[in-house]
């Protein structure tokens, strides 16, 4: 009964993720597409459940749809990009996409139809799944020993990631004020000091104002669209 | 019927050609490249989970968080160079990117 059940699953998992796929290649609006990614994610965590990996579905869920597919969605509506000019050629490339992709396949299928586990490949486990603990359990308890180095190096690709990230898309706002180091360094004190001679008696007048010092480079401010300010680089 | 190895292979492969296949039906638009991408990025993971089962070796799982990992960085890492040369250009078209002549 419950191998029924499961082979009912898998086929229902692997069905509505295999036409969500096609859908995410084929769709009009990529707003959709992003979509059905995200129905195509789910069912994959389906299958991972179903292989008992309930730690790297949940991750899935967490990873693909709640961070990766919204980037996504974020972008896809951001850019206002006229998207049915991008689908101009689409028949044309239809045939070699299919040629390429059944190639692929049909390589695939072959690679696994000669294809058989070697008799002791059973025995040669690098980390066997351990009886009596949780998924989620085993999997910390391998990672943080055998494999923390590689769970370090990880941890540095997503910083990488994520401070390159915010170089690439990070525009200085105008009205952000910071110091500009050079233009402290070059100031000469005849910039905002000036001599004079007082008449005894006479009072300064109207000369006791400060002088007024140009504000500084910010129509070149306005006008570098593109990155940098003046951090460091004027 | 028993859901074997095959099985997942069988998906997985099926997942591999439609990314595949996505990539050269929309040779213009870079944000449905990079969904195939992440489709291809996918199937890599059904085929690591399921060998990890079949064998009941824990370490295909490990990688799979890995490729995650990677996959994440990589989507970050792309849709961001792709808003910034929106913002340069005003357009994602990938027969635009010829500053370079590559």
């Amino acid at each position: 009964m419950q191998t029924i059940i499961t082979t009912l699953l898998f086929y229902a998992f692997a069905a509505v993720l295999i036409g969500s796929a096609v859908a995410v290649v084929t769709a009009r609006n990529p707003v959709h597409s992003v979509l059905f990614l995200i129905l195509g994610f789910f069912n994959a965590a389906g299958l991972f459940l179903l292989a008992g990996a309930e730690f790297l579905a949940m991750i899935l869920v967490i990873v693909y749809v709640g961070a990766v597919a919204v980037l996504f969605l974020f972008v896809v509506m951001m850019l206002d990009v006229n998207f049915s000019e991008l689908r101009s050629g689409f028949q044309h490339y239809t045939p070699v996409g299919l040629l390429v992709g059944g190639i692929l396949f049909v390589e695939l299928l072959l690679v696994m139809a000669g294809w058989k586990l070697a008799p002791g490949a059973a025995q040669v486990n690098l980390a066997p799944i351990p009886a009596n603990v949780t998924n989620t359990a085993a999997l910390g308890k391998l990672l943080y020993t055998d494999y923390v180095f590689l769970f370090q190096a990880a941890g540095l690709v997503l910083l990488v990631a994520m401070i390159g990230a915010i170089v690439l898309t990070l525009r200085e706002k105008q009205t952000s004020r910071h110091q500009s180091i050079a233009a402290q360094v070059t100031r000469t004190p005849a910039d905002t000091l000036e001599m004079m001679d007082v008449a005894s008696g006479a009072g300064a007048g109207e000369f006791l104002r400060p002088k007024v010092t140009e504000p500084e480079p910010e129509h070149e401010h306005a006008g570098g669209h593109g990155g940098h300010g003046h951090g460091g680089h004027h | 019927m028993e859901i074997g190895l095959g099985h997942y292979l069988t998906v997985g492969a099926i997942l591999m050609m439609l990314g595949v296949f996505g990539i050269f039906l929309n040779r213009k638009n870079i944000i449905v490249i990079l969904m195939s991408v992440e489709l291809i990025l996918l199937s890599v993971n059904i085929n690591m989970v399921a060998f990890s089962a079949a064998l009941g070796d824990l370490v295909g799982q490990i990688f799979a968080m890995f490729i995650l990992t990677v996959a994440a960085a990589e989507a970050a890492i792309g849709l961001a160079i792709v808003v910034v040369y929106f913002r340069n250009r005003g357009s994602i078209q990938v027969e635009d990117v010829n500053l370079m002549k590559g």
